[in-house]
């Protein structure tokens, strides 16, 4: 096996050395914290082995969160590296290290879990269902997406951190240019929070088509519904060839076969087409739910239905098909012949029109609408002029042949920045601070969520909009440093400033939770919102079977037909019946453990260890299979004392909290 | 997810929750085609770039494939006859027409372990060249899905047998079979595009 135990640790870097120290004393700090005040068993038994799709929501939320503050770090590292010409505060290597991960974790660890999580939280309420279609298999998704995510983040003390890009292209990534075992930590730990994420789509598409309560047909579903179930499609589309592509790197770099190598016969284009066959869809995949939570936001601050719902549909539709046709446009300039370049330069402009039709409904929306200001809807509002900007820059970097001027450039840097930052991190918050209440039973604080709201957007414009100047003057990206006479200087540093105050408006948010948590109003009634869909039916924060008597719909905006026609009505304590639910399951975190393990051990290319760990994923699926639990039912008493409870509360509580 | 129950419809459609795993299967059997369909199109580019390693014909012994492929499609005859058993309710000749299933599926891995050691034996390894690489990954794939569905049907038997056919039973034993029918539809396509095609070329 040939185990290196001098290069086990990372070593030698003060940055490294302080990061170490920082991981250790918080591990035995929180292991000390749970034991000191006995909350082992309620984190078992309450968390780590429910198979409620809302707490394994929070649990993605707050994976998002904190991958968020590691991805910002990366991000403000490499602001203050560039900062000044000739800067030494890291070195290229670290750099290297520092854009790759950052890529990684923004895309996979903080984008995916945090709209996975809304999806896990709301879809099964808005479309009236008790759970999703496989609650135990949700939760093993879940787990491994966090043991992929902590693969990913050990490897940047244990063995050293993946350097190749996050697009990881060969011949770069392969063993010959890249020897440590650091892109092993990339094709292994996506490769398990990638068969995570695969499980999830396959589970939505099920959830979404088989349990709509009575009456909701395909075109009643809220629209957030919509986009998550088209985005489930594209996963289980577009997942197998990331599987299979992170399955060849592996065997490459671990086995020595020829898939992208030149040497043997391979081809390093085999591993650009891969990549972004699945790497393209992948950025609907996070775009698409975001358009979705914009929708429900903007109809329901806008008071009105949403414009053009049917235009909306046909929309997403066709993104999801462009979507999987426009994959060469990530390398207009590695030699395509001038024929295919041309066809995937059409397809992309083309996915501007189904786009600009969503734009131009949300501003339909809002006409004519009683706008209310609250935070979730000034990120509403702020992403369609910056949005737009990554559109419009989007469709420059469409044109094959102006892309030889810009490719490689801050230019794209900047271009998708402006495109999944109002178009996905703008969504997720406006969806935290909307649905927020649902999840916990209190608001975030709205003064504080407007500096959050004012810090971000001025600093994320501030740190990107001289990117486009700075990429047109000829600036690369992913280099560590320049020199003076480039004259980058100046605008590097504008935009590190800015990386500051974006930082500032994330502390916010920070401190917003926090805030919150402590001095929050609780009696805040089910609708704080005077909301439109189906969710905000239930109790606040809901229990935790859901609805005692499933709704019926009949309307699109079921929830606000029903408020308008009065059709609210007490539940009749006849009308009760017990419900059936799944019983709580150590399995699925136990898988997560099994393929962590197995999973660092291929990472060391100790192969004969990993096959032996892997027996312990096949003893967790034969446990599976022995698994005859039929779950619990929940006591007609219970439900009759929960939804008396909050019944009569939701009408004392405030009923209206922006007028 | 309540257990009412549909007695008009076969055994493993009469609950929701068996409705709702079968779909499943149908979407994860869709992703399955997907990651085929990625190493089909990896071989397909690789397929003939053989860095002075041996070539298709120089390794493909006809006679041994084509028992393979006679394995493997009767073992995809004998699970349709013993979903058909279990529609009969008839435990006893379903569990004897999967027990077959399961020889037939050995006895096409066994020839595949078999053909596999043979090339190594003459020098075309996974390391010697991209087509064999991708030949490898591409077939070892399948052969790995044949091998979990063998362990998988092993389970299968013994829960049968601990607790008879329930709905339950039923749905995990035409789930089963689905997975069974497919690997036979992939084999079909490797037959064609790997076998055939290189020993035409």
């Amino acid at each position: 096996m040939g185990i290196k135990w001098d290069e086990f640790f990372v070593t030698g870097d003060p940055l490294i050395f302080a990061s170490q120290i920082g991981i250790a004393l918080t591990l035995v700090g929180a292991l000390a914290g749970l034991t000191y005040f006995k909350k082992w068993n309620y984190l078992w038994s309450e968390w780590f082995t429910t198979v409620d799709h809302k707490k394994i929501g929070i649990m993605y939320i707050l994976l998002g969160v904190v991958m968020f503050l590691r991805g910002g770090i990366d991000g403000l590292m490499m602001k203050g590296q560039t900062a000044v010409p000739e800067n030494d505060f890291l070195n290229a290597q670290h750099y290297n290290e520092v854009f790759t991960t950052h890529g990684v974790i923004m895309i996979l660890f903080v984008a995916m879990p945090l709209l996975i999580g809304l999806m896990n939280f709301v879809i099964p309420l808005q479309i009236g269902a008790r759970d999703v279609a496989f609650p135990q298999l949700n939760a093993l998704s879940f787990w491994l997406t966090v043991s992929g995510a902590a693969l990913f983040n050990i490897s940047f003390i244990i063995g050293g951190s993946p350097d190749a890009g996050w697009t990881s292209y060969f011949p770069l990534a392969g063993k010959e240019f890249s020897p440590g075992i650091g892109n092993n930590f990339y094709a292994v730990a996506l490769q398990i929070a990638g068969a995570g994420t695969l499980m999830t789509g396959i589970n939505f598409v099920v959830t979404v088509l088989k349990m709509r309560t009575k009456g909701m047909t395909l075109m009643k579903m809220p629209m957030f519904t919509w986009t998550s179930f088209i985005t489930s499609i594209i996963i289980v589309a577009s997942f197998p060839i990331f599987t299979v592509a992170l399955a060849l790197m592996t065997f490459d770099r671990t086995f020595g076969t020829h898939f992208f190598t030149i040497s043997g016969g391979g081809m390093d284009m085999l591993w650009a087409n891969l990549f972004w066959l699945w790497g393209h869809p992948e950025v609907y995949i996070v775009v698409l739910p975001a358009f979705g939570m914009l929708s429900d936001i903007i109809s329901t601050f806008a008071r009105k239905t949403l414009y053009g719902y049917k235009s909306m549909v046909i929309s997403i539709v066709m993104i999801s098909v462009l979507s999987m046709l426009v994959w060469v446009h990530h390398f207009f300039t590695m030699g395509n012949s001038a024929g295919v370049n041309s066809f995937f330069s059409i397809t992309t402009m083309a996915i501007a029109i189904p786009t600009g039709v969503k734009v131009f409904n949300w501003l339909f929306t809002m006409r004519k609408g009683r706008i209310k200001f609250t935070t979730a809807m000034l990120w509403a509002l702020a992403f369609v002029p910056n949005f737009v900007i990554g559109g419009v820059t989007g469709v420059m970097l469409a044109m094959a042949a102006a892309d030889y001027q810009y490719h490689n450039t801050l230019f794209l840097v900047a271009h998708f920045h402006y495109v999944l930052i109002p178009g996905v991190v703008f969504p997720i918050f406006a969806g935290l601070y909307f649905w927020w209440p649902k999840m916990f039973g209190y608001m975030l604080n709205e003064k504080i969520g407007k500096w959050h709201f004012w810090l971000f957007v001025v600093g994320f414009n501030v740190t990107f909009m001289p990117m486009f100047f700075l990429g047109l003057d000829g600036a690369v990206r992913r280099a560590y440093t320049y020199s003076a006479e480039t004259g980058f200087g100046p605008l590097m540093m504008i935009s590190a400033v800015g990386s500051v105050i974006l930082a500032a408006g994330f502390a916010a948010l920070v401190y917003n939770i926090y805030w919150s948590a402590r001095n929050a109003e609780r009696n805040i009634g089910n609708d704080p919102w005077d909301a439109r869909t189906l969710e905000w039916a239930t109790a606040t924060p809901v229990q935790h079977y859901n609805f005692a008597s499933l709704p019926e719909v009949t309307k699109l905006d079921a929830f606000w037909h029903m408020k308008k026609n009065n059709e609210l009505r007490p539940l009749a304590e006849d009308e009760i019946e017990e419900i059936h639910l799944p019983s709580n399951t150590w399995i699925p975190i136990y898988m997560g453990v099994v393929f962590g393990i197995s999973g660092f051990l291929l990472v060391f290319e100790w192969t004969i260890a990993a096959g032996v760990a892997a027996l312990g994923i096949l003893a967790g699926l034969a446990f599976r299979s022995f698994d005859y639990d039929e779950g619990f039912h929940v006591h007609k008493d219970e439900i009759f004392e929960t939804e008396s409870k909050w019944r009569k509360g939701a009408n004392k509580g405030v009923k209206n909290h922006v007028s | 997810m309540s257990a009412k129950v549909n007695a008009a419809l076969p055994l493993e459609y009469q609950t929701e929750q068996n409705r709702m795993n079968i779909l499943g299967f149908w979407v994860f059997l869709g992703a399955e085609i997907v990651l085929f369909a990625t190493l089909f199109g990896v071989y397909g580019v690789l397929g003939e770039r053989y860095a002075g390693g041996p070539t298709q014909k120089d390794i493909f012994i006809v006679r041994d494939v084509m028992i393979q492929t006679f394995l493997l499609l009767t073992s995809s005859f004998t699970m349709g006859i013993s979903i058909f058993e279990m529609r009969r309710s008839n435990i006893k000749g379903m569990l004897m027409w999967l027990v077959f299933t399961l020889l037939l599926g050995g006895g096409f891995l066994f020839m595949e372990v078999r053909e596999f050691i043979h090339y190594v034996h003459e020098g075309a390894t996974m390391q010697t060249s991209a087509f064999l690489s991708s030949f490898f990954v591409l077939l070892g794939t399948h052969g790995l899905h044949v091998t979990i569905g063998i362990g998988w049907a092993i389970l299968l038997i013994i829960q049968i047998l601990q607790r008879g056919l329930t709905p339950v039973t039923a749905r995990k034993a035409f789930i089963f079979g689905l997975y069974w029918h497919f690997l036979d539809v992939v084999w079909i396509f490797i037959f064609t595009f790997v076998y055939l095609q290189g020993l035409v070329m």
